[in-house]
């Protein structure tokens, strides 16, 4: 018994010290972050084995994305409405060797970009030559992202470019133009997208197709004929567009399976990706969703399962915003990144990093959240994001974008936005019952992430030590060895904000290799092909992706960073064909070309 | 959040029946099974719950910290039952990505009984208390509930009635029916003075947060005003400081609005008992 003036006081301090915690592990936190961001980009250098330059302007790139306006009954929240399209995608498109940089925008009106690499740092502009700029005609809807694949096996890239509006593609005629094949093919009129990718789901050598909605297809976002189009629920809603799977049929068609094949959601899609996660040989299907749970969708090579729930990732509905994989651990397994929104003292959903389980594989795979534990979890209203290896030390880093709307620096919309959030479907789903915005910001002037993974399991945050000092609304996040010069570069779409190019500079001590692959019997662009790098113990599995991060898509080419290390033992390639290639001791720092065995 | 008040036995020639004696003041049990209902049909409808393991812990450190401070410094083995409301409350209200938020909160709110007393009684909902200062004191780390049942009307009904029936029956609807219609008059009148919808105004009251703060911590026996008038006069004036704190943008306010209005009222209350108890005993 405790019930003297001593055991009361006890308790009286015990109490205290519990009440103020919180305050004590925020000012440690703090004081760490204070301390990196004390660094320059040379001492970056040298404390964290790379730096980034934006260098767009210097390389004559000066894009900026410009915002659609949508119909009138939306005035009162267009910006927050109005608050996607920013999208950026690596290609080759002419095969030269040299990475190429497409990017959209979203004004009705308004011209994309195809950046040509001239191979002397500089980029010029040739869509409007090329046929693939003038694409925001009013009517037809405005761009909100592309993706890049070769899907009649002629060795050039054709273009997919998903809209707000009608989804367009152009066939890439030798590297000499595009032509505009849309009505050929059997796309649909009108889809509210803003995800895509290309797969070849079914392993047959031809790239197939998957398109996510995100505002049901029946809304016309010019043109309302109600506004009852919002989310029906903040973390429940199935009210969003239908998700379409375009099958391959090798005649310069396609036929839409997604039903047939057991995709059949209404969750509103923002990000999708692809890969063998269970060693089938067959791609898997993951896509995260705002206002829900993600989706997991195992695939036999016949039928598509979801299996979110069952694997862990499709339990807690969060706002997924961005889907992207990576070999974190160096184990041969993938884990999968999901962006998400945390804002301090209103919502703090965190973002997730799926880890598969230890002791699960195949049909039985389950992932669990680390993303606390690994340090990824908190990123602001997190936006695009890939795995790749900054600092060519043998590990994936992880480079995060984010920030929604930036105006008026001293007025928020959150509480109104919370407010509106907690209501029951019959008042959320209708635009009308919105709060007007007034100019003000949510979640605005957001500062960047790239974490860097000591390759234990703990990613540091170390953005402005290395020159990531932007404050844009961030959307889209590639990376691409711009230069051919063995590192990693950054290419981030902002919304209403200017393209950025993060030049990568990395101490020359670390070695890499790249992969440019070719398929012959499977799908030409190799997308699907599964890569391991076996070196000093290690190994690290990267896949060819047709479309990552939130609108979004990296260089074909594979890159990995490989420490300080001269000599790899050997590299495994498994083709989409189900073929396996090894090739003994192949030489550092150079990219090789590899083409499928016939 | 609510704490049973303790039960008197009535001979059997006047025993009522059954389902009167399930709903009755006396079922101290009462709560702790609604809360529970409340948490099941939320969750397997709609999976409400970040994780078991968070609500589990939530709920684990409450009854634990309830366990030993009442073995320590009540001499016996208390009833958890208002601690099995706490921990749940707090395994449904808190959202946090981490798992310490979830037991620094139960331990807390439980704590919070035995150290903020005022004259042998807490002034505090526990609850209330704990995830007030985990929001002003955490807010990068921990935020509440703040979405709805889903998309459906039906669920959210169903709690509504079966949560009124409950307080009815315990004798606590006029608070909770108080500060319904206060709420909802200060709704038109936020509307009235920012120009905000009607509709978002109101729209936080069909949200579970709601449901669990207007029939659970509002009520709380031990931490309300005693006559039925000033308990709907303390609870009107709650609901026009959250008025005033949602006009300054505050997202918490119903939270902050309780932790200032509710002790403050115990304490007029128990100031004013204790000027008319002087003179009484004087006079004789």
């Amino acid at each position: 018994m405790m019930r003297g003036p001593a055991g009361r006081i006890a308790l009286a301090i015990v109490f205290a010290i519990l009440v103020v915690s919180p305050l004590i592990i925020k000012r440690v936190i703090s004081r760490d972050e204070g301390a990196k961001t004390r660094l320059n980009a040379q001492a970056a250098l040298a404390r964290h084995g790379f730096y980034l330059q934006e260098v767009s302007h210097a390389a004559g790139v000066n894009f900026v994305h410009q915002g659609p306006t949508l119909d009138p009954q939306l005035n009162h929240i267009m910006p927050e409405v109005a608050s996607m399209g920013a999208s950026v995608s690596i290609v080759d498109f002419d095969r030269d060797g040299w990475p190429d940089i497409y990017v959209t925008s979203s004004k009705e009106g308004a011209r994309n970009a195809l950046y040509r690499n001239m191979h002397d740092g500089t980029f010029k502009d040739v869509a409007e030559e090329m046929g693939v700029a003038d694409v925001n005609r009013p009517g037809t809807g405005v761009s909100m992202g592309a993706v890049w694949g070769d899907y009649d096996n002629d060795g050039y890239e054709d273009l997919l470019l998903i809209k707000w509006g009608k989804p367009e593609l152009f066939h890439n005629d030798g590297g000499h133009g595009f032509t505009r094949v849309t009505d050929q093919v059997g796309l649909p009129p009108w889809i509210n997208a803003n995800t895509a990718l290309w797969f070849d789901y079914d392993g047959d050598g031809l790239l197939d197709l998957f398109i996510g909605g995100y505002y049901s297809e029946d809304v016309d976002l010019w043109h309302l004929k109600n506004t009852k189009m919002m989310p029906d629920s903040f973390e429940y809603a199935k009210n969003g567009g239908r998700k379409y799977l375009f099958h391959n049929l090798g005649n310069g068609k396609f036929e839409e399976v997604s039903e047939k094949m057991g995709i059949n959601s209404r969750r509103w899609a923002l990000a999708a990706a692809a890969a063998d996660l269970r060693g089938t040989g067959h791609p898997d299907l993951f896509i995260a969703n705002d206002y829900g749970v993600s989706e997991l969708y195992f695939n036999d090579g016949k039928r598509f399962l979801e299996v979110g729930e069952q694997t862990g990732v499709g339990f807690a509905p969060k706002s997924g915003m961005n889907a992207s994989f990576g070999d974190i651990l160096n184990q041969g397994r993938y884990a999968v990144y999901v962006s998400n929104i945390s804002e301090e003292g209103v919502l703090i959903q965190g973002n997730n990093l799926w880890i598969p389980k230890e002791g699960t594989d195949g049909g039985n795979l389950q992932y669990e959240n680390l993303a606390r534990d690994f340090g990824v979890e908190i990123g602001g209203w997190s936006f695009g994001a890939q795995f790749g290896d900054l600092n060519n030390d043998g590990t994936l880093d992880l480079y995060l974008t984010n920030g929604y709307v930036s105006l008026d620096r001293d007025r928020s919309y959150w509480y109104d936005f919370s407010e509106i959030a907690g209501g029951h479907s019959a008042i959320i789903s209708d635009a009308k019952n919105w709060p007007s915005m007034e100019g003000r910001s949510l979640s605005g002037y957001q500062t960047k992430h790239v974490w860097l993974n000591d390759g234990s399991g703990k990613f540091v945050d170390v953005a402005q030590a290395i020159g990531v000092t932007d404050t844009y609304d961030g959307r889209a996040v590639a990376f691409a060895d711009l230069w051919n010069q063995g590192v990693l570069d950054v290419i981030v779409a902002n919304q209403r904000g200017p393209l950025l190019i993060y030049k990568n500079t990395v101490t020359p001590e670390n070695t890499w290799i790249e992969f440019a692959l070719e398929g012959t019997k499977s799908n030409r662009s190799a997308i699907g092909a599964e890569v391991t790098v076996f070196w000093n113990g290690q190994r690290q599995v990267q896949e060819v992706s047709g479309g990552s991060g939130f609108a979004a898509q990296n260089q074909r080419r594979l890159h990995f960073g490989l420490g300080k290390v001269s000599r790899i033992e050997r590299v495994v390639i498994r083709w989409p064909s189900g073929a396996t290639q090894t090739i003994e001791n192949p030489a550092v720092n150079q990219i090789h070309e590899v083409k499928e065995p016939s | 959040m609510n704490q049973q008040s303790i039960p008197m036995r009535l001979p059997p020639a006047v025993q009522p029946a059954a389902w009167k004696r399930f709903f009755s003041p006396e079922n101290r049990y009462l709560a702790p099974m609604f809360i529970t209902c409340i948490l099941l049909v939320g969750h397997f409808s709609f999976g409400i719950l970040e994780s078991y393991k968070k609500t589990g812990l939530a709920i684990v450190a409450s009854l634990l910290t309830e366990l030993i401070l009442g073995r320590l410094f009540v001499g016996k083995w208390p009833n958890l039952s208002s601690a099995y409301i706490t921990g749940i409350s707090v395994g449904i209200l808190v959202r946090s990505p981490a798992f310490w938020p979830y037991a620094l909160c139960s331990i807390v709110s439980v704590m919070s009984k035995y150290v903020l007393r005022v004259k042998g009684r807490h002034i505090w909902n526990p609850s209330n208390f704990g995830i007030s200062v985990l929001l002003f004191l955490a807010p990068e780390t921990a935020a509440t509930l703040s979405i709805q049942w889903g998309n459906y009307l039906l669920p959210m009904v169903v709690i509504w009635i079966l949560g009124s029936i409950i307080i009815w029956r315990v004798r606590r609807f006029h608070i909770t029916g108080t500060y319904v219609a206060c709420f909802i008059a200060f709704a038109f009148l936020r509307s009235f003075l920012t120009g905000s919808p009607w509709q978002s105004e109101i729209a936080p009251l069909t949200g579970p947060m709601y449901q669990l703060f207007i029939f659970f911590m509002i009520t709380d026996p031990k931490t309300t005003v005693r006559s039925k008038k000033w308990q709907c006069i303390v609870v009107a004036i709650i609901a026009l400081v959250e008025m005033i704190l949602r006009l300054t943008q505050v997202v918490y306010a119903p939270f902050y609005a309780l932790f200032l209005v509710g002790p403050a009222a115990l304490l007029i209350q128990m100031w004013w008992d204790s000027r008319r108890t002087v003179p009484a005993r004087v006079a004789t």
